[in-house]
């Protein structure tokens, strides 16, 4: 017997995701722009001591005690550029980030499913982990800095999501419904906006790196590459993403196969979406491994971490559009 | 911490072992194992890994699809011979890749095992002496206070809950996170273990398709699949000899709008028996929800169009009754080709070759085309054939070789209950009506569980290896000659973690409040207590 079915799409609630998706992207545009201005004209000042930040030599702790502390590592300080147009940028990014979950849980409702179902939907929510990782950042390790960073492959990511990959709401095909699939794709997602954050303050280590050797080197570097955070934090930060994201990938990658298990009877087939995702998580294995090996820690490592990313990036691109395979549901 | 590997207690080898002079084999030996197991090797092999992996995204795998392999060597006769020589249609079972991923596991086990045996002994020692001097740690703070040294080393102690401790003369000596390097291990080893349950599953199992149509049964032998792919060792004497019916088949799709002809659910119904004459049970088969019978998983796969041949021959007796499984061209039209091979008429032989259009309508060229998926309207045409199917040889149920055989022309288009009468009173052949078909795959993998559990093992013992953080703190108090006690809190951590410097100066800052608040000493404070045990974390 066959049948036929009507695909059930909320039509106003799809209207209203449409136009959340135009005032997130302005949103978010805003805060990049504010956060680069704060990057490049704002004052470089010391960053409060916290939990990535250094005790600062002979601190002097409050109160009656005097503590005289002695950090072997003789960390520079840390210092951003800062201004308080960085703390509206902030609060700009942290507007956008309400308008990007509105816009999902909008879809999500429109389609009367969970709201990550195709290429278009993935991308949204992975731009919302990353904005999501850069606010916690920002409370946790006064990363504000990395503000401009991550919001250009947000930007980026988002429009090519509205130009090539937009799909009307609509319900999934067969494949996709089971309940791994929500864990499985949510995890990646996760990860990737981890691995996304990760990247990024990589990148940004890495010039910052370039910018301290030239100085050490007796040059004077202008520009946002001489008011860049030390080296040591950002590596710190990135680092740390890494930790959060390696065993969510590796999660998300078990859940995958688990369903793969249940959907094509084998639970893993070296399908091209497979491979690419073993490469990633062996690359980023390789970065943690770099870290624990002597001569590799430093740019080296961080090398391997944009690596890393890149091959993240290219399985969601290239993978759904190169390569013919089970998971080609673009 | 960027300075502090110089220091900590990372076992690895800083450079790769000196190369032996002239020691013979023994020393050869000893230095290879000694490289192959360093973490420098480590990394350069799962550069390896990954980068082995990448012409097994690019070119077509015969794991995924012999298929493809086939027409990517139709369409490249010079290089595809080429590239198969070097097992890149194989890569993930070829030698070389072989080589690099046994390599990697046994670098590993060489790595990992007598790490494990190292810290089996470092679990049962006590923390180590206090060293003489605190102030090369890579954090140290100082400060005075009123309290005696040992109130002051009591006080230390409260403040390391979840340290072990051991109290040296003037000092304490705390270390935690033992369960690090556990996990690191458990991690590495689980990994070998997936691996190995990999291998075995490969090894022993075996996969099979086949193909049901609507009211028809399959029993578990290796005749009665299109296709088996059996492992090395599977005996295939021996599968597990269930049975399936199906007794019915849907698939629904979208109607209307943007994603009409999207499939939005398949559902078969089956009638199951563990063995022949056993009791029989029902499953609904659907995408993602396999049954499973006798330790073998049965999947739906896809499905497609048989529609129902009636064939009488000349003397209008019906020789043929049954129906045909067709193969569609797409998904979105299922549009669909198959062939009517009918031996056995009591005269000369009978072949057709069909198109099947479930939903036909004609375009705007007037041209007949499906433009659903569903079964709306269902259509044939046909052309007939005559003379000897050359069944003699085995040939594929979906080709009609032709070259035996005389043309009678092409049926008129043929809704369900329409007949057409053969030219040259050859007989005639009725379209009475549609079936469906589903085609599923089997699949014996004793693998599934162990690699699972490896698996979750495996992020388990990652996760206390990333957020385990193993560190000793150091406390000495002694007098100084002002009369008031310094007391000295150095700290050490021993991986890279961040963040280690703001926990030691938290315990630093808990430590000279405490101390802060004590009464003044006097003699007739409490003595200590004296117990030296202190627990893991
Ligand atoms: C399948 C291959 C491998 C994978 C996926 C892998 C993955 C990992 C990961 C994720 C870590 C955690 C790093 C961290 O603590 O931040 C780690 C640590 C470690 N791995 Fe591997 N590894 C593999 C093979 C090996 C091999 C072959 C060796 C030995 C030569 C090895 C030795 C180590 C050691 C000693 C550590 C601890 C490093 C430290 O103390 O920080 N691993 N590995």
């Amino acid at each position: 017997m066959t049948y036929t079915l009507a695909a059930p799409v909320n039509e106003s609630m799809a209207s209203a995701s449409d136009t959340l998706i135009i005032a997130m992207i302005v949103t978010y545009a805003a805060a990049m722009f504010l956060f680069a201005i704060e990057a490049a004209y704002g004052t470089r000042t010391k960053l409060k001591a916290g939990r990535l930040m250094p005790v600062g030599a002979g601190s002097v702790e409050g109160g009656d005690g005097d503590i005289e502390v002695n950090v072997r590592s003789t960390e520079k300080e840390a210092q951003a550029s800062q201004s308080v147009l960085g703390r509206i940028a902030l609060a700009v990014t942290a507007l956008g980030f309400v308008l990007n979950l509105a816009q999902i849980v909008t879809r999500g409702l429109a389609a009367g499913r969970w709201p990550w179902g195709n290429m278009f939907e993935f991308v949204v929510a992975m731009c919302l982990v990353a904005v999501g990782a850069l606010l916690y950042a920002s409370w946790r390790y006064q990363a504000r800095f990395l503000g401009a960073f991550v919001l250009v492959p947000v930007l980026l990511l988002l429009g090519v999501g509205v130009r090539w990959l937009y799909v009307d709401p609509g319900p999934l095909i067969p494949a996709l419904q089971s309940y791994w699939v929500p864990i499985h794709v949510t995890a990646v997602i996760i990860a990737g906006g981890g691995f996304m954050v990760s990247g990024v303050a990589g990148i940004t280590y890495l010039v910052s790196h370039r910018s301290e050797t030239r100085r050490a080197r007796g040059e004077t570097v202008t520009g946002i590459a001489g008011r860049l955070p030390s080296p040591e934090i950002l590596d710190r930060i990135s680092h740390r993403f890494i930790l959060f994201a390696f065993p969510l990938w590796t999660f998300g990658v078990i859940a995958g196969s688990i369903w793969a298990d249940e959907a094509w009877g084998r639970f893993w087939g070296w399908d091209p979406k497979e491979v690419w995702s073993f490469i990633s998580w062996v690359i980023y294995a390789a970065y943690l491994h770099a870290r624990a090996t002597g001569g590799w820690r430093g740019p080296k490592a961080t090398w391997i971490n944009v690596l890393g990313f890149l091959t993240v990036m290219f399985n969601l691109f290239a993978v759904n559009y190169l390569f013919s395979g089970l998971h080609s549901y673009a | 911490m960027s300075t502090t590997t110089s220091e900590n207690s990372h076992d690895e080898p800083e450079s790769p072992a000196p190369k032996p002079k002239g020691l013979g084999a023994l020393g050869w030996a000893r230095w290879i194992w000694r490289t192959l197991t360093s973490m420098r090797t480590a990394l350069i092999l799962l550069f390896l890994l990954a980068l082995g992996a990448i012409p097994g995204s690019f070119l077509p795998q015969n794991v995924v699809s012999v298929d493809e392999v086939a027409t990517y060597f139709r369409e490249n006769p010079e290089l595809a011979p080429w590239l198969d020589r070097f097992y890149l249609f194989d890569v993930f079972s070829s030698p070389w890749y072989g080589a690099i991923y046994l390599l990697l596991f046994v670098s590993l086990a060489g790595c990992v095992i007598p790490r494990a045996i190292t810290h089996a002994k470092a679990v049962r020692a006590r923390p180590v002496k206090t060293p003489r001097n605190l102030g090369r740690m890579p954090y140290v703070a100082r400060f005075g206070t009123d309290a005696t040294p040992d109130t002051a080393l009591e006080r230390a102690r409260e403040v390391l809950k979840g340290y072990r401790i051991e109290r040296y003369e003037d000092s304490v000596s705390a270390e935690t996170g033992y369960l690090r390097e556990v996990g690191n291990v458990l991690f590495h080893l689980a990994l070998l273990g997936l691996l190995l349950a990999l291998a075995a599953g490969a090894f022993f199992g075996y996969r099979g398709n086949l193909l049901l149509v609507e009211g028809d049964g399959f029993a578990n032998t290796l005749p009665s699949y299109d296709a088996i792919y059996p492992g090395h060792w599977t005996d295939t004497d021996e599968f597990a000899p269930f049975t399936i019916h199906m007794e019915d088949f849907e698939a629904v799709f979208i109607e209307e709008g943007s994603l009409r002809g999207q499939a939005d659910s398949y559902v078969a119904d089956l009638r199951y028996t563990e063995e022949p004459g056993g009791e029989e049970r029902t499953h609904r088969l659907q995408v993602n929800h396999p049954l499973s019978v006798g330790g073998v998983q049965v999947y739906l796969l896809g499905h497609g169009y048989a529609p129902e041949f009636e064939v009488r021959n000349a003397d209008d007796e019906v020789v043929f009754d049954q129906a045909v499984p067709f193969l569609y061209r797409d998904t979105m039209s299922f549009t669909s080709d198959g062939v009517v091979k009918v031996p056995d008429t009591g005269g000369e032989e009978l072949g057709f070759v069909g198109v099947f259009l479930p939903s036909a309508m004609e375009d705007s060229e007037g041209e007949l085309v499906s433009d659903f998926p569903g079964a709306r309207n269902p259509m044939v045409t046909l052309e007939a054939y005559r003379g000897d199917l050359g069944m003699v040889d085995p040939q594929s149920v979906y080709q009609l070789k032709t070259q035996g055989m005389e043309g009678l022309g092409e049926s008129p288009v043929m809704a369900v209950g329409d007949t057409w009468e053969l030219p040259e009173e050859a007989g005639s052949i009725t379209f009475t009506g549609v079936k469906e078909y589903a085609t599923l795959q089997t699949n014996r993998d004793g693998a599934r569980l162990p690699a699972l559990a490896a698996a979750t093992l495996a992020v388990v013992g990652l996760l206390v290896t990333l957020f385990v953080r193993p560190r000793r703190v150091w406390v000495r108090a002694t007098e100084g000659e002002d009369g008031r006690t310094r007391v000295e809190l150095a700290g050490l951590g021993k991986t890279e973690a961040a963040g280690d410097n703001t926990e030691f100066h938290e315990l630093t800052s808990r430590l000279a409040a405490r101390l802060r608040s004590e009464p003044d000493d006097d003699p007739n404070t409490p003595p200590e207590k004296s117990t030296t045990q202190g627990s893991d974390r």
